[in-house]
């Protein structure tokens, strides 16, 4: 018994994504079409060589056919996954085991969402039947209640909290406006976060993440053969992912200061990884960023913040792109936007951007850079609420 | 001896102004307040509520339900089975309704007086009526419950003493099924069609029961409408007319009997006679004597504590509950109808808000669960009532975009009195009011209707006075 990990066993070769975009003139085939002819360009290959695909799509369609159809792939094994808003990572985690194992030479991960097809706002999922007698809050509802108990508990004002959180959505913005694929590609002024008109509880329009429409794909094959594709690949150093049994909505001991599941993929990753100071070791961090309260949390929850310290880091540009550990370079799901299925994948694009030095220059990380004095990314993708939770932590590496 | 063993009166806590009324429609209204059913509420709702008041503190399983009311949730379908359910009657017992009219609700309390068994006789109402129209002023919403049996089934507090009825064909109101409007012929053929016929069963009343007037110390006269019962409380022989909550309450349709009985008894003295006079397709006098058991009972909720403790509605919200008015909804996607069986699978669990317990560590889950949250314990919870449980908020929220009849949506997290913990959408407050801390109970209500489906669950509400 044992998650060991599959360290440097497998290796990114190839990866495409669109931009993240309102779509209203491309469906789901047309992204599915984009970032796999992106990838499969990425890494030098035809699509006949990818000998199996997994799909991640939150709503996008039932079953492999969703993607085998519009790439028209040919007698090719094409598996759909969905692990909420985590989908994309997952895809990747079912690609990486399999190509690990030897079933596959070569293998494709790849998600998508139509978001805006629906005419709602945020995200809506047909529920199975059921009795009726099941929450209906929407997602930013339920992280609305972690900024007041994480406030409560280590004793910091409302302002400072309010500060702390529009700091996290002006980081990404910031980021977000340097980056051509992203859907808000504007800074935004704290005094804009700050009055924008409140959602959920405290939460303001700007404290929640852009919902897109986007795809995203990669291209995995065993390390040994990496070199046949790229002479940069990327390396997988880690892959932890965790369904909570939900007992946190249940618990009286729960209080939405933190959120468990995360810490123990964060633990089980950096074992995997090697890792022992993340904060540290890491050139960058594309973090689950849903609302600003959430990323808050979340630097605690990884390990770059002790408790209680993530919102006066956050506060003193620790996380900014010039910062200690950049986190979000690339805009995060706030100004990258937010397409579920894909949304994974994203997070490892910029990592293959970063680690191989092809981020544009107004954004590039120099320690992340080949050459840099680090050398390894991690992406965390969550899906679900507090208390009831999915995590995915990787950690990739040069 | 047998009689009623218990009663409660359900106000909802909602209040609109009459006043409102005129400058908004530039017709109607009057003075004072009338209850109003929450857009979460139904006649089964508030039968419920009722029926919770009445049982509780009171040994007593009834194993028969009859339920009146002029507006129900459903036809072809029975609505007592949902209030059975969620009072977490026997399975073995009759719950049925009764015709949608004022006189059935009286009639299943006589059926009820004259049977056998123990039986809970619960009428609620949700008045109704087009803007600006008399029957939109005057109407309240209300339940109440009597629990009726043997004094071996529990200490009788009115033992009932006689009733004459007299039944009479005349179009004095009526509503077709379904709408919202009812019609009235004129207010003085309703005078004298039914003030004799109330005359006529007051005498053979008192008569049935050897007594005379002179020992009958108050009453209470149900009628369709003020001048009516107005009329009718002057030709009881003097006897003292109690108030009937018209400024306050309304006229609960329905639930008027019931509730209008369950004032009269708040108020007696054991040893006292009292009579409920209730003028309705024809009418029927019942009357009871109050005993020393009365001494000591007390409803969960009298009727003058909910009347004081109601809470305002603006006008234009409350053509908004009652469908008069369409507002605007969140862009957010309605929900779709609950599946049947899954249900009534849950039925324990969605009706009676009944979880389980691990007897191992204590632990409660909501919903009722296999597995502890551990892991380790399969199959050995116990079913825990959670319906009664009051708790407090730990922490909340307002959710401006989630799906609601009626948004924002405040919700909370709610940890129950001798443990348990559940996230719970709240009631009967403004969004300013929810705070860390607050206390909360539970109350049955419609989360929403979908494909003509009630969705029935429990919400939290703030414990108020009373």
């Amino acid at each position: 018994m044992g998650s060991h990990g599959i360290k440097d066993r497998v290796a990114i070769v190839g990866m495409g994504c669109t931009n993240f975009v309102e779509a209203w003139d491309k469906g789901l085939d047309d992204m599915v079409i984009e970032s796999a002819n992106a990838a499969y360009a990425s890494a030098g290959i035809e699509k006949d060589a990818v000998d199996a695909y997994w799909l991640g799509t939150a709503n996008g369609g039932m079953s492999g056919i969703t993607l085998a159809r519009p790439l028209q792939l040919q007698n090719k094994p094409v598996t759909r996954v969905e692990n909420y808003c985590a989908t994309g990572s997952e895809a990747l985690r079912q690609a990486s085991y399999a190509v690990a194992s030897g079933a596959y030479d070569i293998a494709m991960a790849i998600g998508v969402e139509k978001t805006k097809d629906g005419g709602f706002q945020g995200l809506n999922a047909v529920p199975p039947p059921h009795d009726g007698t099941g929450r209906t809050l929407t997602a930013a509802a339920m992280f609305s209640m972690v900024a007041p108990a994480y406030g409560a508990k280590y004793g910091v004002g409302a302002d400072k909290m309010r500060e702390a959180m529009a700091h996290v959505a002006w980081k990404n913005h910031y980021n977000g406006a340097r980056n051509s694929r992203a859907q808000f590609r504007r800074e935004v002024s704290v005094e804009t976060i700050v009055n924008s008109p409140k959602l959920a509880g405290d939460l303001g329009v700007f404290d929640c993440a852009g919902v897109a429409d986007g795809s995203a794909a990669a291209i995995v094959v065993r390390a040994e053969d990496a070199h046949r594709y790229t002479d940069t690949p990327l390396f997988i150093k880690a892959l932890s992912f965790i369904a909570g049994n939900g007992s946190g909505v249940t618990n009286p001991d729960y209080d939405y200061t933190n959120f468990p599941e995360i810490a123990a993929t964060a633990v089980d990753a950096y074992a995997q990884a090697g890792i022992t100071d993340p904060r540290r070791e890491l050139a960058l961090a594309e973090v689950h960023d849903c609302f600003t309260i959430t990323e808050l949390v979340l630097m605690e929850d990884l390990g770059f913040s002790e408790r209680g310290a993530a919102w006066r880091d956050e506060l003193e540009g620790v996380y900014d792109l010039d910062g200690e550990l950049p986190v979000n370079p690339d805009g995060g799901l706030k100004s990258f936007g937010h397409p579920v299925g894909a949304s994974g994948l994203r997070m490892m694009f910029e990592a293959w951007l970063q680690l191989r030095g092809e981020a544009p220059p107004e954004r590039q990380i120099e320690a992340a850079k080949p050459g840099g004095d680090r050398s390894m990314a991690l992406t965390h993708n969550l899906g679900g609420y507090p208390g009831e939770m999915v995590s995915f932590v990787s950690i990739l590496g040069r | 001896m047998r009689g009623i063993i218990s009663f409660a009166a359900y106000l909802p806590y909602r209040r609109l102004d009459r006043s409102q009324i005129a400058p908004f429609v530039g017709q109607g209204g009057g003075k004072g307040t009338r209850t109003v059913a929450s857009y979460d509420e139904d006649s089964t709702t508030m039968a419920v509520e009722a029926g919770r008041l009445a049982l509780r503190g009171r040994d007593v399983t009834p194993t028969q339900l009859l339920f009146g009311t002029t507006f129900p949730a459903y036809a072809d379908k029975t609505n007592a089975t949902a209030v059975h359910a969620a009072l977490r009657l026997p399975g073995d017992s009759l719950a049925l309704d009764l015709g949608a009219s004022v006189r059935s609700a009286v009639g299943g309390l006589v059926l009820a007086l004259e049977g056998h068994g123990t039986s809970l006789v619960v009428s609620a109402d949700v008045r109704t009526g087009l803007p600006g129209s008399g029957e939109e002023s005057s109407g309240g919403d209300a339940a109440a419950a009597l629990v009726v049996g043997d004094e071996q089934a529990g200490p009788v507090v009115a033992e009932f003493l006689g009733r004459a009825s007299v039944s009479d064909e005349f179009i004095e109101r009526w509503r077709v099924p379904g709408e919202v409007r009812t019609k009235t012929w004129d207010e003085k053929f309703s005078e004298i069609s039914l003030v004799p016929l109330g005359v006529r069963a007051w005498n053979r009343a008192l008569e049935a029961a050897g007594l005379t007037a002179n020992d009958v110390q108050a009453a209470a006269v149900s009628a369709p409408l003020a001048r009516v019962a107005k009329s009718m409380g002057g030709k009881l022989d003097g006897v003292h007319v109690i108030d009937d909550h018209a400024a306050t309450v309304g006229n609960a349709g329905a639930a008027q009997p019931a509730l209008l009985l369950s004032a009269l008894l708040e108020q007696a003295e054991p040893g006292q006679v009292v009579a409920l006079v209730v003028l309705a397709d024809g009418a029927d006098v019942l009357l009871f004597r109050a005993t020393e058991a009365l001494g000591t009972y007390r409803p969960a909720r009298t009727i003058a504590e909910q009347v004081a403790a109601g809470g305002p509605l603006p006008y234009g919200k409350f053509l908004a509950w009652r469908g008069m008015l369409q507002v605007e909804p969140p862009r957010r996607p309605e929900p779709g109808r609950i599946s049947a069986v899954v249900a009534a699978r849950n039925e324990d669990w969605k009706f009676g808000f009944v979880g389980s317990k691990n007897p191992e560590t204590g632990e409660i889950h909501m919903p009722p669960a296999r597995v502890s949250s551990d892991g380790l314990h399969t199959d050995e919870m116990v079913p825990v009532v959670m319906a009664d449980a009051q708790g407090t908020v730990v922490t909340f929220t307002i959710d401006r975009m989630a799906y609601s009849p009626s948004p924002p949506v405040v919700f909370a997290v709610v940890d129950f009195d001798g443990g348990g913990r559940l996230p719970l959408e709240l009631t009967d407050l403004d969004a300013a009011e929810a705070a860390i801390g607050q206390r909360v109970e539970m109350t049955f209500r419609k989360l929403f209707t979908a494909d003509g489906i009630v969705n029935y669950f429990w919400k939290g509400r703030l414990v108020r006075n009373g």
